[in-house]
């Protein structure tokens, strides 16, 4: 076509549609450049040096901060290019403490399958002796300077996406490091635990805290009964992790697979998730019938409630004093399962399998503890259930599947939308309509941006408005006008285990992690407004 | 809005210049950073003290309303550019400079040349090579070799004096640009002109205003960069002291050509001086309406702020600068966009070296052509130098653009220096040029025209102006290794190439020095420099090797020896050292080589003693056990 | 409401001088190296206290202040001492032997390794790039007094002076 804008790559020529930078350009033909710090979703930060190519009349250029133009004549495999892509990561590889075998992040980690990809066969240059202190003080991650590459992309993603900016760079030079603010460890500043900067992090400076061992030990520990609650998300995750199709089988594998290792009991959160909304919506008629504190936040994000904490004392009472399904479970469990076991509360371990990292943080809090014995005991994520299950050599995808335990084992569908951001919101509102007499609201969308959306709802209480947000800047967006309720009712609800619990750059998939929730007859999501 | 006084330019000039006509005679005392440092506030208020005593009238405020005859009027200049002589003290019209003037001198000063007409002889400066005693700037080597335009107020005005500053021409040429000229004119006057950057790149100035003339009307900024972190230059400082009018001058020109209505002037804090005399002639133009709104009656407004930097040699780079201004650490951002297209706050801005900017009014009084009429075809104008190291004139100097080192270094600089300040121009070694970015010129470069292009030619670059003379006691590695040492400190720690590869080649450099080198290093070294050259973001990484890259290839014998003979030619670096023994002292005792383990020394008893460079292990058992103190070198 | 009450007035004792230097800038996060500059003059380093204060009166990440603090090295986070001895080590004073100056005042002020204030608080030694008194080389900044064409021991004697003048 002769007015279509074109360029070339290594000779082939390639459209330009709407692509903002000549990386996104080169990666839609099939050439994968190597990055450290470009992230779609963040500013462009132009530091890593790896997407360099050269264009024909101006030299060597950055592809990640470079404007795709008609005509350009871009190399990307020159013997310079090359070079310079190994060399630095010959140089990052000198940087730190970069003893693969030993990082947690050995098998993922971007710098060791560069240097794998690039055959950089050797480091000719010398590692600094000294190391840097680790920090350990967060329940939720674990942060390691002497392998950090200072990409930025964890400082980024707190700051323009999660609203927060507990990471930041310091010191200059050879001298720069990521960290909190004062050198301080996470849990003294005001990190929300969400883990963000542990999903965008391509090496592993910054980990999950991982309390694998700890499940180990419980297992083998004679004493003690461990059960375990699956969060409804994990079932689309855990797929991922094995490279299998997430299918309406997944929670029997699951399930199979926990039994394998040992767990005397495996029960699905669904079921506590119905408490919370039941609960929750209950809260909700009544503080709306009987002018209590609107509009009504959430709960069940325990970084949201860190966040509003640290910056929104004021909204602490619009906050709903249920517990989230994670906590309503391990309180329910600690309350019942000793009796009908005929065991002490303390011989009862709790685990829970959790999408996000700050779970790990809410059950440590010491409001979940009777007489100092959490709620729930440890919590791990889906990786780390992937590992558990790779470690003990468990064939995932060939697994016979199993069923849940009773009596925590029955659900009503609602629980299994929660994992979508606003799905708790949608199943209070449902709720609370039929508890008004009105079966079958109709929810429409009336507005929609990127991390936030709001929907209205009428109900025979009149309408009731709804916000979900997706990110802790949505959810620092919204807080202005959450303050002034009038007869409307906001649910809010931080989005940032919205994302099934998945890396967010796997968050492309979602789609097709809510059609397996459609094809479980068991939890029918019809008329989930966002399918 | 309180009401400004509006300035007219030719009265204020001519109130000026009849009354300072009623002074019999003008003395000047550098009050320039070098100066002050060496006392001359107190042989400015001795002066003042001293001569009330005698009953001289030296007054230190032109009176405008006594038109009676006055013996003198005294004030302070910005640097004179010959910091090692001074304090400098110049009496005029007789033409007289006075050299490390003490307040002790003052009595002396005052009988001799004021009251009886005659010179104070041992004041006066006399060249070092021939013993030549010279009056004054009339006839000093180091000031008649040079050619001073954009330096030429610095060394006589009163920089704290803004009706001076007008009386001396100032303000006349933004007046011009403001009322008569459009702003394509004047970004055409100055393109004509062929004026260049001085902040290093040598970036045509009047292609860089249209640049941003072209951009859609609205908020605009003009920088001064003075933020010359060039470890070894301090042209721009002595300009912002000397003449800082000058410099809002140009910003004010620049404001009208581009469209601007805010500027800032970004000073180093390192400078106080500087600092306080920039905001004291914004502060004086404000007060009489030359900065603010309706400038000249022209309806155009120009406001200026002053800030400090804090400390980052980076936060010369432009959009590091930026980042500074805007609260943030100086962290460069990859170009395009240019500053010009999105710049301060996102909007079109210029910015420009301290130096450029002060050159902008000559040119538009003068003319294109005149400026054109100094320097080279491409490198037009004068361009200012701070020169230092081993060379017996240290100090500031100006030179048309295609002047020869040796004309700097010799003529001006007065030859080169070794151990005890002896002047001996064999002992020349090297020049290096424009500082951490530059490289080194030899001795077969003394005759080349320094301008942008020729240097660049040769692996230098003009930068920021500094020369550091080095003699034959310099080592060229640990010069190389001090600006290494010098960017991997001040890299800003963004990009990978910049970040680690100066921490490395630093590494590499320092196993030269201690000895630890093989034959893997040099070719490390290079293909590192190489890389870390096209590699890095911002100007401070892509010229970082520099350095070393010209060292390899104009001192590759040296490098090598310290490489694979583990030697240091120059003597300097201290791994490197082997003991020597000093055969006066020696007395034969044999006791030092039955204490080397590996059996170096040799000699006959009662007879002076050897040391084998290349068996030497450098142990220094010798040294310890020598009686004599006859072995040194470690 | 009660503690609120009491701690207000103590909050503002504390941090008067701060809140000045944040009116005078307009609370505009944007002029943070300045208010930053503004602080330390006042309290000769920048305390952490001061700088959460700052960061959260400008409504900024404590994060971000400490980041910009660290980065340029004109700001201390811990407390210098009475006397600051600045070697300037820029080209000029570095060819002209302005190492030797302090090695021999890194011994004569008997610093402990990896430190630059004396325990006593008295001296603070620093080297600085360049002072842009390269005609004065080697050049040695104590407090504000700028001295050149230095060497050793005549930085030596200035600051027995100093221990002098303090009774040492
Ligand atoms: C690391 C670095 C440091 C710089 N330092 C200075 C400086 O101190 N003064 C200056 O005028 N320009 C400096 N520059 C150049 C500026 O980025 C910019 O090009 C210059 O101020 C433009 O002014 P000019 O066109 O008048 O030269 C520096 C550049 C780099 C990369
Ligand atoms: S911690 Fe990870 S994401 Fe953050 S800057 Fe370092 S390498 Fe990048
Ligand atoms: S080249 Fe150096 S100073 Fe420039 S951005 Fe990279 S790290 Fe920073
Ligand atoms: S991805 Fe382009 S520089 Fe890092």
């Amino acid at each position: 076509m002769p007015n279509e804008k074109t360029l070339t790559i290594d000779g082939f020529r390639v459209a330009i549609d709407a692509e903002t930078n000549l990386l996104q350009v080169i990666r839609k033909a099939h050439i994968e450049l190597p990055t450290f710090c470009y992230h779609s979703e963040l500013s462009v930060y132009g530091a890593c040096r790896l997407c360099m190519v050269e264009i024909e009349g101006r030299g060597l250029v950055t592809s990640c901060t470079t404007t795709p133009e008609p005509g350009m004549k871009v190399k990307t495999q020159t013997a310079e290019v090359r070079e310079l892509r190994k060399m630095n990561i010959e140089l990052l590889l000198a940087s730190g403490n970069h003893d693969c075998p030993t990082c947690g992040k050995s098998g993922s980690c971007k710098l060791q399958s560069l240097a794998e990809r690039l055959g950089v066969d050797k480091v000719r240059f010398t590692a600094p002796v000294e190391q840097k202190p680790l920090d350990f003080t967060s329940p939720s991650l674990v942060r390691d300077p002497n392998k950090c590459v200072l990409c930025g992309d964890c400082v980024r993603y707190c700051a323009e996406i999660q609203g927060i900016g507990v990471l930041d760079f310091t010191h200059r030079g050879s001298q720069s490091t990521v960290s909190p603010a004062f050198n301080k460890g996470l849990a003294e500043v005001d990190c929300v635990a969400c883990g963000q900067c542990a999903a965008v992090c391509p090496v592993g400076a910054i980990l999950v805290k991982t309390e694998v061992e700890r499940a180990y030990a419980a297992i083998q520990d004679p004493r003690k009964t461990v059960v375990v609650q699956v969060a409804p998300a994990i079932r689309a995750a855990i797929g991922e992790s094995f490279g299998a199709v997430n299918d309406t089988f997944t929670m029997g594998r699951i399930v199979s697979a926990l039994r394998r290792l040992g767990f005397d009991k495996v029960y699905d959160t669904s079921f506590s998730a119905d408490l919370t909304i039941w609960e929750e919506a209950t809260e909700f008629v009544n503080r709306k019938q009987n002018g209590g504190v609107l509009p009504l936040i959430t709960s069940c994000c325990p970084a949201w409630v860190k966040m509003a904490e640290h910056d929104f004392p004021e909204v602490l009472d619009n906050i709903s004093t249920c517990r989230s399904p994670q906590q309503m479970f391990g309180s329910l469990a600690k309350d019942v399962l000793p009796k009908e076991l005929g065991i002490a509360r303390e011989d009862l371990v709790v685990v829970s399998i959790m999408p996000c990292t700050a779970k790990k943080f809410e059950a440590a809090r010491d409001e979940f503890k009777v007489n100092g014995n959490p709620d729930v005991d440890l919590v791990l994520t889906t990786q780390e259930l992937a590992r558990m299950i790779q470690d003990a050599g468990i064939q995932f995808p060939e697994l016979p599947v199993d069923s849940l335990d009773q009596p925590f084992g029955t659900k009503t569908g609602a629980g299994v939308i929660f994992a979508n951001s606003g799905g708790v919101t949608e199943a209070v509102i449902r709720y609370a309509a039929g508890r008004l007499g009105e079966e079958h609201p109709v929810i429409e969308e009336v507005r929609a941006e990127k991390n936030r959306r709001e929907f209205t709802a009428s109900t025979p209480l009149g309408d009731i408005k709804m916000a979900v947000v997706q990110d802790g800047r949505g959810a620092r967006s919204g807080q202005g006008e959450g303050a002034s309720p009038g007869n409307q009712s906001w649910q809010k609800r931080c989005g940032v285990c919205g994302n099934h619990g998945l890396p967010r750059w796997m968050h492309r998939r979602r789609r097709s992690a809510c059609h397996a929730f459609r094809s479980d007859p068991a939890t029918s999501c019809s008329g989930h407004s966002r399918c | 809005m309180n009401a400004v006084m509006e300035m007219d330019l030719e009265t204020t000039t001519q109130d000026y210049l009849a009354s300072e006509k009623t002074y019999t005679r003008r003395v000047v005392i550098c009050a320039g950073t070098g100066c002050m440092a060496n006392g001359a506030l107190k042989v400015f208020k001795a002066l003042h003290e001293q001569a009330k005593a005698l009953g001289i009238s030296l007054e230190i405020e032109l009176d405008y309303e006594d038109t009676k005859s006055k013996d003198g009027l005294l004030t302070k200049s910005g640097c004179q550019g010959f910091c090692q002589m001074g304090p400098l003290l110049s009496i005029e019209p007789d033409g007289i400079l006075y050299c490390c003037v003490k307040p002790a001198d003052v009595a002396e000063i005052l009988e001799t040349t004021f009251q009886n007409g005659k010179l104070v002889d041992r004041l006066l400066y006399s060249v070092p090579a021939t013993g030549q005693v010279c009056k004054g700037h009339g006839d000093i080597p180091f000031y008649t070799q040079q050619h001073r335009t954009v330096l030429k107020a610095c060394g006589s005005l009163d920089p704290e004096n803004l009706r001076e500053y007008i009386a001396r021409g100032g303000y006349f040429a933004a007046r011009k640009a403001l009322t008569t000229m459009t702003d394509q004119e004047v970004c055409q006057e100055i393109l004509d002109a062929g004026l260049r950057g001085r902040g290093g790149g040598g970036f045509p100035t009047g292609r860089k205003w249209e640049l941003t003339r072209i951009q859609p009307k609205g908020k605009k900024f003009v920088i001064c960069n003075g933020d010359e972190g060039d470890p070894g230059a301090f042209m721009d400082r002595s300009v912002m002291e000397g003449n800082p009018h000058a410099v809002l001058e140009g910003m004010m020109i620049c404001a009208r050509a581009v469209g601007a209505d805010e500027g800032y002037v970004y000073v180093r804090a390192e400078y106080p001086l500087a600092v306080a005399r920039v905001k004291k002639a914004v502060k004086d133009a404000e007060a009489v309406g030359i900065l603010g709104d309706d400038i000249f009656g022209s309806g155009q407004s120009f406001r200026v702020h002053v800030m400090e930097g804090a400390g980052a040699f980076v936060c010369g780079e432009e959009t590091a600068l930026i980042a500074s201004i805007e609260g943030k650490r100086g962290m460069p951002m990859p170009k395009p966009p240019f500053p010009a297209q999105s710049g301060l706050n996102g909007k079109p801005t210029v910015i420009n070296n301290v130096e450029t900017l002060a050159s902008v009014p000559l040119i538009l009084s003068n003319g294109a052509a005149w400026y054109r009429s100094m320097g080279t075809e491409k490198s037009p104008g004068t361009k200012t130098f701070a020169l230092t190291g081993h060379v017996a004139n240290t100090g500031l100097i100006e030179v048309p653009f295609g002047a020869t080192l040796r004309k700097i270094v010799f003529d001006i600089g007065g030859g080169v220096t070794k151990k005890g300040d002896v002047i001996d121009n064999d002992a020349f070694k090297a020049v290096q040029i424009g500082g951490p970015s530059g490289g080194c010129l030899t001795r077969e470069h003394l005759d080349l025209p320094m301008d942008f292009d020729s240097l660049l030619s040769i692996g230098a670059m003009v930068g920021s102006g500094g020369l550091v003379v080095m003699n034959q006691e310099t080592c060229m590695v640990q010069v190389a290794k001090f600006f290494m040492q010098f960017t991997q400190n001040e890299s800003c720690g963004k990009c990978v190439p910049c970040r680690e590869g100066t921490k490395q080649m630093l590494a590499l450099l320092d196993d030269i020095t201690e000895g630890r080198a093989t034959d893997e290093t040099l070719p490390l070294l290079e293909q590192l420099a190489r890389n870390v050259k096209i590699g890095s973001l911002c100007g401070l990484g892509k010229t970082a090797p520099n350095p070393v890259l010209s060292t390899l290839k104009n001192f590759r014998e040296e490098i090598e020896a310290h490489v694979h003979r583990k030697v240091c030619p120059a003597r300097v670096c201290k791994s490197l050292m082997t003991p020597e023994i000093d055969a006066a002292l020696c007395k034969g005792c044999t006791l030092c080589a039955k204490k080397c383990p590996v059996g170096a020394i040799h000699g006959e008893r009662k007879v002076a003693h050897t040391i084998d460079g290349f068996a030497c292990i450098r142990c220094g058992a010798c040294v310890d056990a020598c009686k004599f103190n006859a072995i040194s070198g470690i | 409401m009660h503690t609120a009450e009491t701690e207000a007035p103590l909050i503002s004792r504390q941090f008067t001088s701060v809140l000045r230097i944040l009116e005078s800038y307009h609370h505009d996060s944007s002029k943070l190296v300045p208010i930053l500059q503004a602080v330390q003059e006042e309290y000769r380093y920048l305390p952490e206290e001061v700088m959460t204060f700052v960061a959260t009166a400008l409504d900024i990440s404590p994060a971000r202040v400490f980041g910009v603090a660290t980065f340029y090295s004109h700001f201390a986070l811990e407390p210098k001492g009475k006397y600051v001895v600045r070697i300037c080590d820029g080209t000029a004073c570095h060819v002209k032997g302005s190492q030797d100056i302090v090695d021999v005042l890194t011994e004569r002020l008997k610093l402990p390794k990896g430190k630059k204030t004396t325990p006593d608080m008295l001296f603070t030694l620093e080297t600085v790039s360049c002072l842009g008194a390269c005609g004065l080389a080697p050049a040695v900044v104590i407090n504000d007094d700028v001295h050149g064409q230095m060497n050793a021991e005549r930085t030596k004697a200035l600051i027995d002076q100093i221990c002098v003048e303090e009774g040492l």
